[in-house]
């Protein structure tokens, strides 16, 4: 496991293939997922195998067709990036000496904080996973920073990319041809992947899951159709207008919930206040709060793909071989 | 709360309206609504002390809670303040800067910085200190992109590539802490921490942290990123920034290197005093050697803050009362000169097209508001008497004395010379020189950009007068910094 | 340990693909295994010895510390968001200078400082 990270990293190193890169990256992050479950981090993997596996890789690859595929040997010494890198690394083993042993069930990160988060945390929240307990409701409001942090990167990418649909390909038949095999398995497919991702939004609080994994979810569906069914027809089913109004009304659910827990007399994202029963509103305030975060992250996953692949049509002397 | 809150609804608001106009009036409304909010919380903290907020109302090491202070009073003062003048400035600067039809995603993007800034000045929490810089910075490389100048792409990129490390170097640190110590709250890693300070970890922890958030400090070596991004953002951006930016990293630093580890630890046993007096002094000397021979005066001006970040950090080295009074207090003073200048040439640039010394020449005449704006900050910059500038150099010189580092204090002198080198050249040209024979006639800019930069120029005259407020916040904002360990 | 000490290791490769290489895109995927490195060691934190995923079950007394998980979680998530940005950017250095290698685009911006452009002109 570990052996094949090290191999994967020295392979993305020498290549100048930027294609192999961005696939060996994909790689390298599948790798790391599969070592998180091996580490019990059951929601960081499926979030690292979505996220990085999948979304940062497709990124790559669409970027790629623009800049093209190969970079230039560099001709620079390797003596300075040798000597930071050597000293980073220094730094690090030093650091690493006096850690608590691997797994120390007394270490003090598992002594201090987490110990309440594991031991109370599933009956303070009325739910049981405790990354989702965590996530949502102790430190809320990190999580609410998680989501603006995604906001951003979709207002900075429609922001520098534009968002105009360049060119006139009208639907996706010449693209890959009029494939009817393609089509309905397409459909089976998408169909497929849509309920998976209901039952990751709304079964979050009991197994791994949640809203973000959920809404990358779900965008993959919408993004399978527009490479089945063509961009055309899949801005049809959810114009661009409206991917970016989701991400603002996501957030708006979160904040709302956050709100409303101060109208109510509590301090801003304290859900205890939102029903009676304190333990009921914590798990109500999580569960619409996971709902904000999977819409604000659907609608944000779709802008930014739909900024990459508007760009793609036009090809301005930036399209190699890929 | 609402100082955070306000641009961080402003922000899905502005998009979910979509219209360039709105978008505007909605910002405004918000930082509005963000500077009442932090004044207010100054009020609050300068009668009953710090405030503490415990948000989703789980107490302090299990939830994030918010930590004011009074520092922290003075940075929500400070960013709410110029952001309250670079919005009103910004319509008409961006018009003419920024395409029509993503002109409301800069505003959003303009809000989301600076609700970042603002979350990482009120938190009590490491873990989303990280988060919060990451929303400004993120926002930040899309608004330097924007600039006209292709370079601006280039310029955002190395700033993301440099930007990115310093907060993996910061993750990194704050990983070895939490090992540690089992805590993210800023409070209580500065009670657990005593305990295990004598690990590696624990050093090797404090050397990332001081890395990662000496990057985004600009802090002399690390500031390579600077100056391109300064002189080739959009104006209002260039302007923002280098009010805000660096100063709210330095107050990062203040909190994570006085408030959590203490100053026995930091600058005792760690050999962070010499180094950061020594780059400190460095950084001056360069930056300030540079400026004096750059001729785009945006550049020039990025430069000088390089010089500044050194005065600043130089004073935070010193570790007495008077040294950190000082570091408080350029916090404030140099966002007063930098937004005014920046915000001056702002106007330049809208009304001429260029800010090239050479296409300076006669700009007394031709927009004298504005080129008396720039002879103030740039006299403030150099530290004349009357001015701010004079006033946090008169506190640094007092705490160089007091710890008997007499060279420091020829130091600083030295570095202001420089300044009067180069802000004199500017002044010269501006002042002293004819319009070239073909140059088009022009007006000062629009009220609306005039009124923020003749506002922030009094500023610097006020506060360099009228030292009483500004002076004795941040004084007993050092002495709290400096008791806390003791 | 191995952990600890691969994490090392590959962080110390992906800073090295950041600094010493010149192209642009390859620096984003350099920052994008920088950080996943750093994950893993904060994952590798989290982990109990003997014990189980965090999620409650019966008869289950160990779990693994989900304080790390959650931090994970939004550091991904921030990950995810910088490579975007930073692709975006590279997309528009490519169609401004025409390349993603940094000498080229460093050489051309010598040559409008030399030529007196002071970063005012509009971009084609």
């Amino acid at each position: 496991m570990l052996a094949l990270l090290v191999v994967t990293v020295i392979a993305a190193v020498r290549s100048t293939d930027l294609f192999a890169a961005a696939i060996l990256f994909g790689i390298y992050s599948f790798l790391t997922a599969i070592l998180f479950m091996d580490l019990d981090a059951v929601d960081v993997a499926f979030t690292e195998a979505a996220v990085g596996a999948g979304v940062s890789t497709v990124l790559l690859l669409s970027t790629l067709r623009l800049t093209g595929r190969y970079e230039q040997r560099h001709k620079h010494s390797p003596a300075l990036p040798l000597v930071v890198v050597g000293l980073t690394g220094a730094a690090l083993v030093y650091g690493m000496t006096d850690a608590p042993d691997f797994g120390d069930p007394e270490a003090p990160a598992h002594t201090h904080v987490a110990k309440r988060y594991i031991e109370d945390g599933p009956r303070e929240t009325g739910v049981p996973n405790m990354v989702t307990g965590v996530l949502a409701s102790y430190r809320g409001y990190d999580t609410l920073g998680e989501v603006f942090v995604v906001f951003t990167a979709g207002l900075a990418v429609m922001m520098l990319l534009g968002t105009r649909v360049r060119g006139g390909r009208s639907s996706g038949r010449e693209a890959i041809g009029d494939l009817l095999v393609l089509r309905v398995v397409g459909k089976v497919l998408i169909a497929f992947v849509m309920l998976f991702g209901l039952y990751v939004q709304f079964h979050g609080d009991y197994g791994a899951g949640g809203g973000f994994q959920a809404g990358v979810i779900f965008a993959t569906a919408l993004i399978v159709y527009d490479l089945v069914f063509g961009e055309a027809d899949a801005r049809r089913v959810m114009p661009h207008i409206w991917t970016e109004r989701l991400i603002a009304i996501g957030i708006l659910i979160y904040l709302g919930v956050g709100v409303a827990g101060m109208l109510l007399g509590g301090p801003f994202l304290d859900y205890s206040k939102l029903a009676t029963d304190p333990v009921k509103g914590e798990h109500l305030g999580i569960l619409l709060v996971e709902f904000g975060i999977g819409v604000a992250v659907f609608g944000a996953v779709m802008s930014i793909f739909n900024a990459f692949s508007g760009l793609r049509l036009p090809s301005e002397g930036g399209r190699d071989d890929v | 709360m609402l100082v955070v809150l306000a641009p961080l609804v402003a922000a899905p608001a502005i998009v979910l309206i979509g219209r360039a106009r709105a978008a505007w009036h909605l910002a405004l409304a918000a930082v509005v609504a963000s500077f009442a909010a932090a004044c207010a919380i100054a009020w609050k903290v300068s009668r009953e002390g710090a405030i503490d907020y415990a948000l989703g109302g789980w107490e302090a090491p299990w939830g994030i809670a918010y930590h004011v202070d009074f520092l922290g009073a003075l940075v929500l003062l400070t960013v709410t303040g110029i952001a309250v003048a670079v919005v009103t400035y910004a319509r008409p600067s961006v018009e003419r800067e920024i395409p029509e039809s993503r002109r409301y995603y800069f505003y959003g993007c303009l809000m989301l910085c600076l609700a970042g800034l603002l979350g990482m000045t009120i938190t009590g929490d490491v873990f989303n200190l990280f988060v919060f810089l990451e929303i400004s910075s993120l926002s930040s490389y899309a608004l330097i992109g924007m600039g006209r100048d292709r370079r601006a792409l280039n310029a955002a990129f190395q700033y993301l590539v440099m930007g990115t490390i310093g907060a993996s170097f910061i993750l990194i640190g704050i990983g070895f802490m939490y090992m540690m110590t089992g805590t993210l709250n800023m409070a209580d890693l500065a009670v657990r921490l005593p305990e295990v300070a004598d690990t590696r970890t624990i050093r090797a922890g404090f050397a990332f942290l001081t890395v990662g958030i000496g990057l985004k400090v600009a802090l002399f070596p690390l500031h390579l990123w600077l100056p391109n991004v300064y002189a080739y953002a959009p104006s209002v951006v260039s302007a923002f920034l280098g009010a805000t930016a660096t100063k709210v990293a330095v107050y990062a630093l203040l909190r994570i290197m006085l408030g959590i580890f203490g100053v026995e630890f930091s600058l005792g046993e760690m050999p962070l005093h010499a180094l950061l007096v020594g780059l400190g002094s460095l950084g001056v000397v360069s930056a300030s050697l540079v400026a004096v021979f750059e001729r785009n005066v945006k550049r020039m001006l990025a430069y000088s803050s390089v010089a500044q970040v050194g005065y600043m950090v130089l004073g935070i080295g010193l570790a007495n009362t008077d040294g950190v009074t000082a570091s408080i207090l350029h916090i404030f003073n140099h966002a007063l000169m930098k937004g005014a200048l920046f915000l001056a040439l702002g106007a330049v640039m809208y009304r001429i097209g260029s800010v090239h010394i050479r296409d300076l020449a006669g700009l007394g005449r031709r927009m004298p508001l504005t080129a008396a704006a720039i002879l103030v900050a740039g006299l403030s910059l150099i530290g004349v008497p009357g001015t701010v500038g004079f006033v946090s150099k008169w506190y640094l010189v007092l705490g160089a004395l007091e710890s008997g580092l007499w060279p420091l204090a020829a130091l600083v002198l030295f570095g202001s010379i420089l300044a009067l080198i180069y802000i004199w050249r500017l002044v010269e040209v501006v002042w002293f020189e004819r319009p070239a024979a073909d140059a088009p006639a022009i007006d000062e800019a629009p009220l609306q950009m005039l009124a923020p930069i003749l506002v922030l120029a009094f500023a610097n005259l006020y506060f360099g007068i009228n030292t009483d407020l500004t002076a004795g916040l941040a004084q007993r904002a050092a002495e709290a910094l400096l008791e806390v360990n003791r | 340990m191995y952990d600890y000490l691969v994490s090392v290791f590959l962080m110390m490769g992906a800073l090295y693909v950041v600094i010493a290489h010149g192209n642009l895109v390859k620096k984003v995927i350099g920052l994008g295994m920088f950080s996943t490195a750093v994950f893993i060691l904060y994952i590798t934190i989290g982990k109990v010895e003997g014990g189980t995923a965090p999620i409650l079950e019966e008869g289950v007394t160990v779990y693994s510390n989900p304080l790390p998980h959650v931090l994970i979680l939004t550091a991904i998530v921030v990950g995810v968001a910088t490579t975007a940005v930073g692709l975006s950017l590279a997309v528009r250095i490519k169609a401004a200078y025409g390349t993603v290698e940094e000498d080229e685009i460093t050489e051309m911006n010598l040559q409008a400082e030399e030529a007196g452009q002071d970063g005012t002109e509009d971009e084609s």
